[in-house]
């Protein structure tokens, strides 16, 4: 009979979903998207990169460098300055990212006095695009020096040799499908659970769920079940379209990356029942989830942004952010192929708050029923 | 209060200046002349030196669980080769999955590699040849403070985000408690209901934009560099674009859970492509296309035009034009989509 009963109210919960087709789509359509667009829109390459050139000699040697800097695939010359107030109104109308200034006698200089003066001119209110297009026009200047004077390298030096381990190309897929996989698990298990309950609480329903013959813990448990399967299948799809799509390897074993993936759901789960519990209605639980959870973990998980160069104080914070250890373990086990010995302690982590969370949320929703 | 604690931490956290290098040096020289080239490592701010024993395996066990970023490894006959004058390597190895980082430790260990090599003064015949030298010099932003650019656009996220989700949300509430059937009996007409709820979320969204830069100013010392009044001018009518986005979604939503996760897949989207990380031209034409229609991208680029730049009305007339554009087809959609009949 109990068992029966539990059937059918996981019936009606998952029923709900599938009603939902608009949800429904979105949840499955998301990933794909996000991951499309961490692959191919979001990246820190830059090329054709509109300058213009402030030529106040206009030699041979500056048209030569102008045409060298437009061959290198960095730079796009768009325009030519004439007054130094043009900088300011081409950097303001955000025409240009990079002045180029030669100054008067260029040519002249070089040859005469061994030293000719270039300015580069960033408009660095991008500061990254601004140090790495500088970076690239003074690469280009250098080497355009040397081919000026016919030689190649000089007799000895001090030479580095770099090697990048696990991710050869550099390509940013080793950071955007762990990512994804963390955004989109957190939305569906912490997010959409927490609003889903929060939403029984809110139109009433909940007591009346609470005086049927079902434990709590059923409810609860029937509750997060259909989003449990969601965010597996999610899991799967993001996995098989990083391998299949964008060539990430799966260098270890397959059978423990599923495991760190159920454990990270059962902490996200955990979450939201605890947020549920805390919240009287929706939007409060939506907003909760939104800006306690979300964005917080985006940035300080290490996801985006290197959690080493944050501040003391935010590097401790992120020690208590769920994702980093589920990001990783991930990264641990698929990118570098290490076994159970490299992620033990985050598992044991991400355990240990879940249990946390789950001991949390029973002693607040007793209090909340007395 | 949640959206300054917001802005506070992404401001912080959101950086992608390289400022702690963990390097695991492997010396098997152990020369006077190796620990030279480690003190120059030492002594830049940059770098904390990982102590490993003296051999690669070890020292890549560091970087398997972490603890080191990169290793440099010194090879047994280095103070000889350069005593000798004879060509010499190094060896970085660099834990590459965040390829961005890597490509940066990469570089300035370069960096530090060749100063420190031009002060040990290997020959270089070079000095006697013409040389072009570079002078660089960043406007608007000199020591390339990646929290002035986030500012900005993080303003733009928290606004959108009061605006649109309150705004639907709101809707979507009345609609599931049935209230939204009172005020459609009531002889209110389309355009007074959908004025009246957008104007107190328009207020609050401005609100929120004075107090973020205020914040901004007193926290960041980040001041305006343009016209204060154009700025919340174009936030204005921005803001109608968001709001009625947030309505449309309202419409079509039957429960606050639906509407939440269309606005969140929305936000996503825009919030992606509107290049708050990375520049919008880099980005494939596709891209580019898309954002003409992309509401996110025009405040994006006109607030960080307008607060680090100083632009004027001039320079920002054509977001202004799209932005209106994008305003008037939004609002007349939302009008047209909400109906006083339910279904």
């Amino acid at each position: 009979m109990v068992q029966n009963r539990f059937r059918d109210f996981l019936v009606k919960e998952f029923k709900h979903i599938i009603r939902d087709p608009r949800t429904l789509l979105i949840v499955i359509l998301m990933p794909v998207l996000q991951l499309i667009i961490f692959g191919y829109v979001v990246s820190n390459e830059i090329s054709d990169a509109r300058i213009a050139i402030y030529d106040k000699s206009n030699d041979y040697l500056s048209q030569k460098l102008t045409q060298k800097l437009a061959a290198s695939g960095y730079f796009l010359p768009v325009r030519n300055i004439k007054t130094d107030a043009e900088i300011d109104q081409a950097f303001k109308a955000g025409d240009v990212k990079l002045v180029i200034v030669y100054e008067p006698n260029f040519a002249e200089n070089f040859i005469r006095n061994n030293k000719a003066d270039v300015q580069i001119i960033t408009d660095a209110s991008e500061p990254n695009t601004a140090s790495i297009l500088a970076n690239y026009a003074q690469a280009v200047i250098t080497t355009f020096t040397n081919e000026q004077n016919n030689n190649g390298i000089s007799a000895n030096r001090l030479d580095i040799r770099s090697r990048m381990l696990y991710n050869e190309e550099l390509k940013a897929v080793y950071m955007f499908v762990p990512g994804t996989m963390v955004l989109i698990l957190m939305l569906i298990t912490a997010m959409m659970t927490s609003i889903s309950i929060t939403r029984e609480k809110e139109l009433g329903t909940m007591e009346i769920l609470l005086v049927s013959p079902l434990r709590p813990s059923q409810i609860i448990f029937g509750k997060v079940l259909p989003y449990i399967s969601l965010a597996f299948f999610n899991t799967i799809i993001i996995l098989l379209m990083g391998y299949t799509v964008f060539g990430l390897p799966l260098r270890g074993s397959l059978a423990l990356l599923l495991l760190v993936c159920f454990i990270f759901i059962l902490l996200a789960l955990s979450l939201g029942i605890l947020i549920s519990t805390l919240s009287k209605t929706q939007a409060i639980a939506m907003f909760m989830s939104m800006f306690a959870l979300m964005l917080p973990t985006i940035l300080l998980s290490g996801f985006i942004f290197p959690i080493d160069n944050m501040p003391k104080v935010l590097q401790w914070l992120s020690l208590a952010m769920p994702p980093r250890w589920f990001l990783s373990a991930l990264k641990t086990i698929m990118i570098k192929g290490e076994g159970f010995a490299y992620v033990w302690k985050e598992i044991a982590i991400m355990l240990g708050m879940t249990a946390f969370f789950l001991a949390l949320s029973v002693k607040k929703f007793k209090v909340r029923l007395e | 209060m949640l959206p300054i604690v917001q802005l506070l931490i992404l401001a912080n956290a959101a950086t992608q200046e390289m400022k702690n290098i963990n390097l695991a040096v492997v010396d098997f020289d152990n020369s006077k002349t190796s620990r030279e080239l480690i003190n120059a490592f030492v002594n830049s701010p940059f770098y904390t030196i990982i102590p490993v024993k003296q051999s690669v395996n070890s020292a890549m066990d560091k970087v398997h669980n972490s603890q080191a970023d990169a290793i440099l490894v010194i090879e047994d006959d280095f103070e000889e080769k350069i005593v000798k004058s004879e060509n010499v390597e190094l060896q970085l190895l660099v834990n590459a999955i965040n390829g961005t980082a890597a490509s940066l430790i990469n570089g300035y260990t370069s960096s530090i590699v060749a100063g420190y090599s031009a002060k040990i003064g290997i020959q270089n015949v070079e000095q006697f040849k013409p040389a072009i030298a570079t002078k660089v010099r960043h406007w608007y932003n000199p020591e390339l403070n990646y929290k002035l650019y986030m500012v900005p656009g993080i303003l733009v996220i928290l606004v959108t985000v009061v605006g649109m989700f309150l705004t639907a949300l709101n809707i979507v509430r009345e609609k599931e408690l049935g209230t939204i059937e009172q005020i459609n009996v009531t002889p209110i007409k389309r355009y007074q209901f959908i004025v009246g709820k957008l104007i107190p979320f328009w207020i609050i969204a401005l609100f929120e934009l004075a107090f973020g830069l205020l914040i901004a100013r007193l926290v960041f010392n980040l001041t305006i560099a343009g016209s204060i009044p154009l700025l919340f001018g174009f936030a204005s009518i921005y803001l109608l674009v968001a709001l009625s986005g947030g309505l449309i979604l309202s419409t079509a939503a039957d429960n606050q859970q639906q509407v939440m996760f269309m606005s969140y897949f929305f936000m996503i989207l825009f919030i992606l492509m509107s290049g708050l990380f990375t520049s919008t031209e880099s980005m494939p034409q596709w891209a580019q296309l898309f954002n003409k229609i992309n509401p996110l991208y025009y405040f994006m680029d006109v607030n960080r035009m307008v607060i680090l730049k100083g632009s004027n009305f001039a320079d920002i007339k054509v977001q202004f034009g799209f932005i209106s554009i994008l305003a008037l087809l939004t609002l007349t959609w939302a009008v047209l989509r909400y109906r006083k009949t339910s279904s």
